[in-house]
């Protein structure tokens, strides 16, 4: 079993969803990053989605927008996102990259895969890469033993979703909604796709986009086996005025969300 | 038209690559809209009816064909080569850019979509885009980089005038790769009613070679008026290359004419070497960029680098996959044409031939005047005028210092 699927079970046998954060590495800096992620993890997420920041970030909204600019004109690069992950790793949860295809193949498809293991990652989010494009990045994940999420959006047909649930590993990313990260709502198709998903895959499904509160977190709870929060978690450090206090609404909002998705 | 086919229709493979380019690179949500404008492409294709509606447009509201224009006095600048200019300048709108629209926009309707959108750099793509809209009732939205809708206000005033929202980007270089970003997030969150209807040969599949299709009648027209006019097949055809559409468009015409070499000017800004250019396939390295694999100006991490031009149309840090294809394969030959170059033939066509250029034609015309210059007195060349330089007379009168109180910068008029 890997490692994700421990902590997907674990959460089960509490009669849970697993709480997954997302920041994007160097951002505010890099070690502001890991301070901040390390609070998630201390206030009950589960696992940890680290971004890797890329300048033409086609589904993200301004929010993580703005984050990833200011990681890239403070300098983060690839090699400085795996060492975030080694930092990362090192507090227990589970982490994975999520990252656009650019870097990924710029950086060598097998390297960047090796590398990932070695800095202690479980796997990684492609929202760019479309399985008909996947073969050599399968054939690294497998070689490096790595988790490859994939998504599933609310427009996916039928042989869609087999196509994409039938090479992911770890867990399927539902994406709640059509459109771009930080919109404040989950919209109605996510129940939809969550339950059109399941007959294709015994993989735990996951929903991403647009969940900000804890009240979301417990809705999203009932139907699905984790839940994703990203942009709440970025605008809480964009709109801080000092790192620590970013730091400190980021374990609060970790905490609260913790609580959700133990809210039956 | 099938004799110039047989290269042709064995690219893209079914997954829409060129050799080891193209393909997609997109979200899963919007996977099925590309399927189903793929769906409706091949459908309109093998229609006679779609096929009689867009020629219809073709010829009575752009005008086409475009003329072949002998240009003595400007060819006695390029070597004495006789350079025949294909008048894309002509086509209501003022660009190449219609060509694509038309057919795109016949489709939006036919898919049963109410709304438009488009990214446009010099306005020309937004122009096409919003003409169409109003013509066919469609809702329009345009994205164009901040910096972009001040270069070229003129066309900012023509899109309003024709009734389509521009949405000033100020993201990043706030340039027309960033306008590219913001179009594809407004297509993601509104697949269901709106055709994200792009304006040139880059992008996922099937753009790349559907917008390839629609312009491909450039070059079909320009070989037969080449043929009438001088009675064989002319040396060299020359175009510009930002995303890369007019030069497939006349390429497309002549690429299984072995003896007619195929050269694309892209822009070299204040020099490759400098780093602030647009030169892709001169200047960058294979990597994904708004959905498709090509040559991409990036850094070591695979981050998108700004590209620099003074021509907005070309300032774009990728470049169509097929081109990239051509490039590897010496089909095609492609080099940088620096800003001062490209004013510099600005010029000499305005004073020649009475023509004003768009500032991306003009680098085509820069490279003309290099390679006729190679060619000889004995060359016919066949150049892609792909626009009308209206939206730029107030950058080539700054340029030059023509307008009042404004002088040009040391050595460049
Ligand atoms: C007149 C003109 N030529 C060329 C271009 C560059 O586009 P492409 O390389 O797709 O032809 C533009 C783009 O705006 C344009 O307006």
């Amino acid at each position: 079993m890997s490692k994700l699927h421990e902590v997907f079970a674990a959460a089960k046998a509490e009669n849970r969803a697993a709480l997954i954060g997302y920041l994007p590495a160097g951002f505010p800096s890099v070690d502001g990053a890991i301070d901040a992620l390390r609070a998630m993890v201390e206030n009950g997420v589960d696992m940890v989605e680290l971004g890797l920041p890329y300048s033409d970030p086609l589904i993200d909204g301004p929010t993580i927008q703005a984050a990833s600019e200011r990681a890239l004109e403070a300098g983060i690069t690839t090699k400085l996102v795996l060492a975030t992950v080694e930092a990362v790793a090192a507090s227990g949860a589970p982490t994975l990259v999520m990252t656009y295809w650019s870097p990924i193949e710029r950086y060598g498809v097998e390297r960047f895969a090796t590398d990932l293991a070695a800095a202690g990652g479980v796997g990684v989010i492609t929202p760019d890469l479309t399985p008909e494009e996947a073969g050599p990045w399968i054939d690294a994940t497998d070689a490096a033993g790595l988790d490859r999420v994939f998504l599933v959006a609310p427009s996916s047909t039928e042989e869609r979703i087999a196509v994409v649930t039938g090479i992911t590993t770890g867990f399927v990313y539902a994406a709640s909604l059509m459109g771009v990260t930080g919109v404040q709502s989950v919209s109605a198709a996510a129940p939809a796709l969550v339950a059109r998903t399941r007959p294709h895959t015994s993989l735990p499904v996951a929903v991403g986009l647009g969940v900000t509160t804890a009240a979301q977190a417990a809705d999203i709870a009932q139907y699905a086996d984790g839940v994703i929060v990203g942009s709440a978690f970025v605008r809480l450090l964009l709109d801080a005025a000092t790192p620590a206090e970013g730091v400190a609404a980021v374990g609060r909002l970790a905490a609260d969300l913790a609580a959700g998705v133990r809210r039956h | 038209m099938t004799t110039t086919e047989s290269v042709r229709t064995t690219l893209p493979d079914a997954l829409g690559h060129f050799g080891r380019y193209g393909g997609r690179f997109v979200p899963e949500a919007l996977i099925v809209a590309l399927d189903e404008l793929d769906a409706a492409f091949r459908a309109a294709q093998v229609d006679p009816a779609f096929q009689a509606e867009l020629t219809h447009l073709l010829t009575t509201y752009t005008g086409r064909p475009s003329p072949l224009t002998d240009c003595v006095r400007f060819g006695a600048q390029a070597g004495g080569a006789r350079v025949l200019l294909k008048r894309e300048d002509l086509n209501h709108t003022g660009s190449h850019k219609i060509n694509n629209v038309l057919g795109q926009a016949l489709l939006t309707v036919r898919m049963g979509k109410k709304r438009v959108i488009a990214e446009t750099g010099a306005g020309q793509h937004g122009v096409a885009t919003a003409t169409a809209a109003a013509l066919m009732g469609l809702e329009c939205v345009v994205y164009m980089g901040e910096e972009d809708t001040r270069r070229q206000a003129l066309n900012v005033a023509r899109m309003k005038l024709l009734g389509a929202e521009v949405v000033p980007v100020t993201a990043g270089s706030r340039t027309l790769k960033d306008a590219m970003n913001e179009a594809m997030r407004d297509w993601v969150t509104n697949v269901d009613s709106t055709h994200y209807l792009i304006g040139t040969v880059a992008g996922p599949a099937p753009f790349p070679e559907m917008v390839r299709e629609f312009q491909k009648i450039i070059g079909v027209e320009a070989r037969a008026q080449v043929l009438e006019l001088v009675g064989r097949l002319p040396d060299a055809v020359t175009a510009c290359v930002g995303g890369g559409s007019n030069a497939i468009g006349i390429f497309s015409g002549f690429l299984d004419d072995p003896s007619v070499g195929l050269y694309g000017y892209e822009a070299g800004g204040d020099g490759v070497e400098s780093g602030r250019h647009a030169a892709t396939i001169t200047g960058g390295s294979v990597g994904v960029l708004h959905g498709t694999r090509s040559y991409v100006l990036q850094d070591d991490d695979g981050q998108t680098v700004e590209s620099h031009s003074i021509s907005a149309g070309l300032d774009y840090p990728g470049v169509g996959p097929e081109h990239a294809f051509l490039a590897d394969i010496g089909r095609a030959h492609y080099s940088a044409i620096t800003d001062t170059e490209a004013m510099d033939a600005f010029r000499v066509l305005c004073l020649t031939e009475g023509i004003i250029p768009a500032i991306e034609t003009a680098h085509a015309l820069a490279g003309t005047l290099r390679l006729g210059r190679e060619l000889g007195p004995d060359s016919v060349i066949v150049v892609n005028c792909s626009g009308r330089g209206d939206k730029d007379v107030e950058t080539a009168s700054r340029w030059f210092g023509v307008l009042d109180g404004e002088r040009a910068p040391e050595g460049r008029a």
